[in-house]
């Protein structure tokens, strides 16, 4: 079995998927997103490390809380760096017929093998994918995260072709990802995709500024404010996010 | 079997051959397993009546807490003339009846101890009486008069030293619930000769000391019922008879519920389990074209409306003790029957929605009996209030029928008791986080330097040793235990001596049975501390005089409030400990002994007197309340934290233990929905592990910030929050205490 390595867990997660939900945050990243709230769990060593077994173990103390929804995810830093890890744990996650949804950025995502039969495999097994889209423009993608974005949508397709059901999530930064051909371009894309359940904005927010400073990164967002909530109503209605009611179902 | 023109459709008979209230219910309750839907908003009235008791308040709380005070008048179940809310609209009120003449207006209640009730008035600038002070100290011995005159020097110490705090000897033991249903199901005619045949029965002739002390019990028990026609007839009311139809049984139970809180000032005054027992008057009156769902609700709003309105007297060591005025008026709706039927009824949703009607309120403590199992609409309704208001309590039903039948109430705080059937002693607390710190120096406190301990030979090592702390921590636990059941026995029996609660007792079986319920504060902190000592070192930092003042932990050790055994482990460990140890002594008359794990808002002042500990704790800082884990100890989310303190098994900890959480409402779902749903799955899961009680509060940190920064503005008046044990708004607690709640583990991760 596959050793993951886990930064920390969080038992009561109720908004990265439907339902109640346990959520592994993964260790490892390879974007440096300028907003990132998680900067603690880019480098690629460190967290703890567990089976997939292990790990299904810790989260099944938690199963009487699910219902018929909830269930585990997988999160980060970035979930498919870990890929073999994670398709461990989902497979065994199915064979106890527990509901499992990965949030992930997509940076990892290629054709290419050995990836893409991995990815494959792992699709097998995972109810839904969350995956933020950063920003529609390349160029901007690149200055906003340090890498460019062209796998992330070839990922999200895919995801649509095959029926992967999918949340979409836009971080909203006020002056730097909602420009309105930014957001137009995006409501384009998610509205060719088939399988979006659910389309979100995530307001970006400064509680991940301590950890920064803790690190001793400089961050680059210094003064920059949360959306209003005037701002956050434009995005979505530009967006359209509303249209996308599939997770009620 | 009697048959009377009051009962006409309703069904059964062992309930009409004996007092027994619950067979009634069994026989005559309708199920409601639909939506809410149904409910009604408030009418002209209750708009009307609910505007002044505002303006009341806010005027009360402009004038110091207090808006007005008895300095005459002790108080009685007949001493005080007929009062309403106004005057002008007294016909608007449908459920009549006031402690005093006026609104709000405190009573003087000088038995708890005459010192008491006078600082109660003089801290708010009103002088008693003169005569009262010679009355209560040269002609009559109040109860607090009489628990000093029988302390023993040991028993002073240990409460000078804060070991054993928070003791009903300066004020009422509360905790007593009435059977306040009987007065309408009955009438007080009945109730009066079913207590004449207990006195004709009572003893076989031979005077003991049980004897006598009984006959004189029931004699003013019977005293009290009589009382309470008087009282009611002064309303215009005659309630010797049953109660016809729905207004009259709101209302002959109100009467019951007045008289208590005329005689009694006890910290816990509560009304009990009455929902499902008026609905079966309410749905007769209904189904008969009687009365319209809206009247309904208004009979239901007024009730509440009055349980709101319930104020006592308090000192300001009280105030700080249990802060923002709490009268524990606990209420309970929902539950199931030993037969597996649900007991929701549509009344459960009335006093519900109450919170939506009048708005917010700590009082009445409304409180949900769940189970996983009741109906989803009402499990999705109580889950909406909740996200909505913050105002109610869960406690699990299927743990507490097992052990309470299906007919108990919640009598304070957290505590089971059957109705009408059982009475309580109540115990306040010992600080085990305190006694942890006695073992290791020896039975001396660090803070007032005084051997208040048994002289056991201290901890001399510097680092400490997990298995010799907990041997010296056992043994100093047994002498706290004892000494702790001791010292509620002599308060115990000098309360039934000079402070007995006739009109309650009045309407409960005079076979009694009786608990004796001990409590625990500090407790995560003595398992974190453990802990500390088993996993990491500990290292003892010394004063000049040898004695530990402080503590050095070093390396990680695990906490209980993250589903870790290791921790949770000492937890358990630690209340089975305490709880044999209570049990091995003689508890006053013949009462069972019971503990609780629940320290309400005492965990400030407890803290204040409590010094450093291992866990990392510093001296003086407030402890953990109730059964919570200690703040900041939580690193992987609600959930393990609520798993931890589920592992604690209700049945050593049969008066309740406590748990409080607060969730940021955008941790809890994206919108309404989710959050009902996701909130009803927590309390499934949460409750289907055998867990006792939670407090649920939904609002984020950003909120309390505002109220404290800005208490004037409108959306905070009645701004609702759950703290360990009762409800409370948040701008009457002290601002320590508003520190503390803000202090607290919010779950909002993102």
């Amino acid at each position: 079995m596959t050793t993951g390595y886990v930064n920390s867990v969080e038992s009561f997660g109720s908004v990265d998927g439907p339902g109640v939900r346990y959520i592994f945050f993964l260790q490892g990243c390879h974007m440096r997103c300028r907003y990132c709230h998680n900067p603690e769990t880019w480098s690629l060593k460190g967290g703890e490390g567990m089976t997939a077994r292990e790990a299904l173990d810790k989260a099944l103390r938690y199963r009487n809380y699910w219902g018929d929804k909830g269930g585990i995810t997988v999160s980060g830093g970035e979930a498919l760096l870990q890929i073999d890890f994670v398709t461990e744990l989902f497979e065994l996650a199915k064979a106890e017929g527990i509901n499992t949804a990965l949030d992930t950025a997509g940076n990892p995502f290629t054709t290419q093998e050995p990836f893409f039969s991995k990815f494959k495999r792992l699709m097998k097994v995972t109810d839904l994918v969350i995956l933020d889209i950063k920003q529609m423009n390349p160029d901007e993608h690149k200055a906003l995260t340090g890498w460019t974005n062209e796998n992330i949508l070839e990922m999200a397709r895919w995801c649509s072709d095959h029926g992967v059901d999918l949340w979409i999530r836009k971080v909203l930064v006020p002056g730097l990802t909602d420009s309105d051909e930014e957001l137009k371009a995006l409501r384009d894309f998610v509205a060719g995709l088939k399988s979006v359940k659910r389309f979100e904005v995530l307001p970006y927010h400064t509680l991940g500024l301590a950890k920064w400073k803790k690190l001793g990164i400089p961050y680059t967002l210094e003064g920059v404010k949360p959306p209003t909530k005037e701002e956050i109503e434009r995005a979505e209605k530009i967006l359209e996010t509303n249209k996308y009611d599939g997770f009620r179902k | 079997m009697q048959t009377k023109e009051q009962w006409e459709t309703f069904k059964g008979r062992l309930w009409k051959e004996e007092v027994n209230v619950r067979d009634f219910i069994q026989n005559n309750y309708t199920p409601y397993d639909g939506d809410e839907s149904f409910l009604e908003g408030p009418t002209e009235a209750t708009n009307t009546l609910w505007g002044k008791l505002k303006e009341l308040q806010k005027e009360e709380r402009a004038k110091g807490g207090v808006l007005d005070m008895d300095t005459d008048i002790v108080s009685g179940i007949t001493s005080h003339k007929p009062g309403y809310i106004d005057e002008a609209t007294k016909d608007l009120e449908k459920v009549v009846g006031l402690q005093t003449d006026k609104p709000l207006k405190r009573a003087f209640m000088p038995y708890g101890g005459i010192k008491m009730a006078e600082e109660a008035c003089q801290t708010y600038g009103y002088t008693p009486n003169p005569e009262l002070h010679k009355i209560f100290t040269e002609y009559h011995k109040t109860h607090n008069q009489a628990v000093f005159d029988a302390y023993t020097p040991e028993m002073r110490s240990v409460r000078h030293n804060h070991i054993i705090t928070g003791l009903p000897d300066t004020y009422g033991r509360g905790r007593i619930v009435g059977d306040y249903r009987r007065v309408a199901l009955y009438g007080i005619d009945y109730l009066i000769s079913q207590k004449q045949e207990d006195l004709a029965n009572c003893g076989d002739g031979t005077m003991t000391d049980d004897v006598i002390r009984l006959r004189e019990e029931i004699a003013d028990q019977i005293k009290a019922l009589k009382a309470m026609k008087v009282m009611a007839a002064s309303y215009g009311y005659d309630i010797s008879q049953p109660a016809r139809d729905a207004k009259e049984a709101v209302q002959w139970l109100y009467f019951g519920y007045l008289a208590a809180i005329k005689t009694q000032n006890g910290a816990a005054m509560s009304v009990g389990r009455v929902s499902t027992f008026l609905d079966i008057y309410i749905s007769r009156d209904l189904k008969a074209g009687k009365i319209t769902e809206k009247e309904a609700q208004e009979l239901i709003d007024h009730l509440v409306m009055k349980f709101r309105m319930v104020k006592f007297a308090r000192i300001p060591s009280y105030n700080q003790l249990f802060s923002g005025d709490p009268v524990w008026a606990t209420l309970e709706v929902a539950g199931k029957g030993s037969d597996g039927r649900s007991m929701v009824t549509k009344n459960d949703f009335r006093f519900l929605h109450t919170l939506e009607n009048m708005g917010p309120s700590p009082e009445p403590n409304l409180t949900v009996l769940y189970s996983s199992s009741l109906p989803e609409n009402f499990k999705k309704y109580a889950a909406k209030i909740s996200v909505d208001t913050s105002s109610i309590q869960y406690e699990n039903d299927d743990v507490m029928r097992p052990i309470w039948g299906d007919d108990y109430s919640i009598c304070c705080c957290v505590s089971a008791t059957q109705t009408g059937k059982e009475m309580q002693f109540f115990g306040a607390r010992a600080n085990l986080a305190k006694c942890l710190l006695y073992a290791v120096n020896g039975g001396v406190d660090v803070l007032t330097k005084q051997q208040c301990g048994p002289a056991y030979r201290p901890i001399t090592s510097e680092y400490l040793d997990y298995d010799e702390v907990i041997e010296k921590y056992k043994k100093m636990l047994d002498w706290l235990a004892g000494l702790y059941v001791n010292t509620l026995n002599l308060i115990q029996y000098m309360h039934d001596k000079y402070y007995y609660e006739a009109a309650e007792m009045a309407l409960i079986d005079t076979d009694v049975r009786r608990t004796f319920a001990t409590g625990i504060a500090g407790f995560s902190h003595v398992v974190d501390s453990l802990s500390a000592i088993k996993y990491a070192k500990v290292k003892t930092i010394r004063d000049e005089n040898g004695l530990v003042v402080d503590y050095e932990t070093e390396g990680d050790f695990p906490r209980y409030g993250n589903d870790d055994d290791r921790a949770d482990d000492i937890a358990v460990w630690l209340l089975h400990e305490f709880i044999k140890d209570v049990k091995k002594h003689h508890t006053y008359r013949d009462s069972e002994p019971t503990t609780s794990i629940l320290t309400i808002t005492s965990n400030v002042v407890y803290g204040k007197r409590t010094g450093a500990m291992p866990d990392g704790r510093k001296a003086g800082e407030p402890l953990s309340p109730g059964a919570n884990p200690a703040y900041g100890a939580e690193k992987s989310g609600l959930l393990a934290s609520l798993n931890s303190v589920a592992k604690l098994p209700y049945e050593w900890a049969l008066d309740g233990i406590s748990n409080t959480q607060t969730m940021n409402p955008d941790a809890l779902g994206h919108d309404e929905a989710e959050r009902v749903e996701n909130l009803t799955h927590v309390l499934d899961g949460y409750f289907d592990q055998g867990a006792h009680h939670l407090n649920v509060n939904v609002f984020g940190k950003e909120k309390l910030l505002d109220a404290m920064a800005h208490p004037e503005k409108e959306e905070y008046a009645n701004f609702t929050i759950r703290v360990s044990g009762y409800a409370v708004k948040f701008i009457d607690l002290t601002k320590e205490q508003q520190m503390d709640v803000i202090s607290r583990t919010f779950h909002d991760h993102m």
